[in-house]
């Protein structure tokens, strides 16, 4: 079950859940999405509501129309995803983290060892699972 | 392709049942048709459906006057609180004479929809509970077909399971072969993703009658420390606040204004619920 929250639209909501799953490899490149019926009925959402979400990708060049067939992934769709989430990797996380660091009266010291001590106990995981 | 209507007005005694309304719901559109008790909603869906007869105003469908024109109700089906099958019938013969008034009654998928939410057809419908009584109108709703489709609360009595199951076969259905589909409900927060117009009625009057994203748009939400919160908010367009210690949430109208927002508050967006509540009870102050 998709639960959506109450902080942005929900055609945008959609959007980055299906750019997430580009990203994981969920959708490899040239495979097919889920219809918009589909969608619509797993997220009980408007169909329209569904397009709009999946027509922001196509409009991004992350999706293809197949004629008759329907939604597929563009080839070189992860690799622009990734870039993408990189350059705004600055703003999405490290300026809250920073933010909610100082909340918490943590200095550069304790994030630097904070960072590796993550690095010791996922770090492999993570590098491997992309 | 629509249904018009047109300056109906409607009295009930001393009462203004509806005041001159005036709406269009478009062909293939879901709508969700909303306000308090005794604002006029049934009495709304009852005259579309010619079950009771307006004042003055005028009704049309897909451009025909809907009056006493049984080829233009045979495109409306109406789910109401009301059951208008003869009491002692059993399911299977309600089937069967729904098939006979609504020619694109699918006789086997309401068979097979009663099966799926645990409805036994050889059942008399007055020996069914409330839920079964819902489910049991849900099915034929669902299986006539029509162009239009008015469902006055749907979901009365059934539990959290078969209203999950009645709300994706709604959208299967409407996904594939769309009809216009009028839903009046209190569960505002159960049906706000569905809905792609939404009207809301006070009183008689139409109050709003907009895309539900324009809607939801018109204002946001502000939330976090009481004191930044209200600095934000002076001189600005409040719709309402409430508040839980020093937390403060606040809902305004218009666009956040990003470069006057403090850099700790959270920004939301208004939920259709709450846009409605909250819609509400402006009016009750401005009538005061």
């Amino acid at each position: 079950m998709i639960h959506f929250d109450d902080d942005r639209p929900i055609f945008i909501q959609i959007a980055e859940m299906l750019q997430d799953a580009i990203l994981s490899g969920v959708y490899p490149e040239e495979s097919q999405i889920p219809s918009i019926t589909e969608f619509a009925v797993s997220c009980k959402i408007n169909p329209a509501t569904a397009l709009k979400g999946i027509n922001l990708l196509v409009d991004e060049g992350l999706l293809y129309k197949k004629r008759g067939l329907g939604m597929f992934v563009s080839p070189g769709a992860r690799e622009q995803l990734r870039a993408r989430r990189q350059e705004s990797f600055y703003l999405d996380y490290i300026i809250p983290l920073l933010k909610e660091a100082a909340r918490l009266g943590l200095g550069p010291k304790e994030l630097q060892t904070m960072l590796e001590r993550g690095y010791a106990d996922h770090g492999n995981n993570t590098a491997t699972s992309k | 392709m629509g249904i018009t209507l047109q300056h109906l007005n409607k009295r009930f005694g001393d009462t203004l049942a509806l005041d001159d309304v005036s709406l269009t719901f478009e062909g293939a559109k879901i709508y969700g048709l909303l306000g308090n008790n005794g604002a006029g909603k049934t009495t709304l869906l009852n005259l579309i459906t010619n079950r009771i007869f307006a004042d003055s105003g005028e009704i049309l469908v897909d451009g025909e006057p809907a009056a006493d024109n049984d080829n233009a109700l045979g495109k409306i089906f109406m789910l109401g609180e009301k059951n208008l099958y003869p009491d002692g019938m059993k399911i299977s013969a309600a089937f069967k004479a729904a098939a006979i008034l609504y020619p694109h009654f699918d006789n086997e998928q309401a068979l097979d929809l009663a099966r799926r939410f645990g409805l036994d057809p050889r059942k008399k419908i007055n020996s069914l509970s409330t839920g079964y009584a819902s489910i049991f109108k849900l099915v034929i709703a669902l299986s006539v077909h029509t162009p239009y489709l008015i469902l006055d609360e749907p979901v009365l009595g059934l539990d959290a399971q078969h209203r999950d199951l009645f709300y994706q076969l709604l959208l299967e259905q409407y996904a594939e072969q769309p009809q216009t589909i009028i839903i009046s409900t209190h569960l505002i927060a159960e049906v706000a993703n569905l809905i792609e117009h939404t009207v809301i009625i006070r009183e008689g009057r139409i109050l709003r009658d907009q895309m539900s994203e324009e809607l939801l748009s018109e204002g946001y939400t502000v939330s976090g420390a009481a004191n930044l919160v209200d600095q934000y908010l002076s001189g600005r367009q409040v719709i309402s606040c409430s508040s839980l210690g020093g937390l403060k949430t606040a809902c305004l109208a218009g666009q956040p204004d990003q470069a006057a927002l403090p850099d700790n508050l959270e920004l939301g967006q208004l939920n259709l619920q709450d846009y409605f509540i909250q819609l509400m009870n402006k009016e009750d102050r401005d009538h005061e």
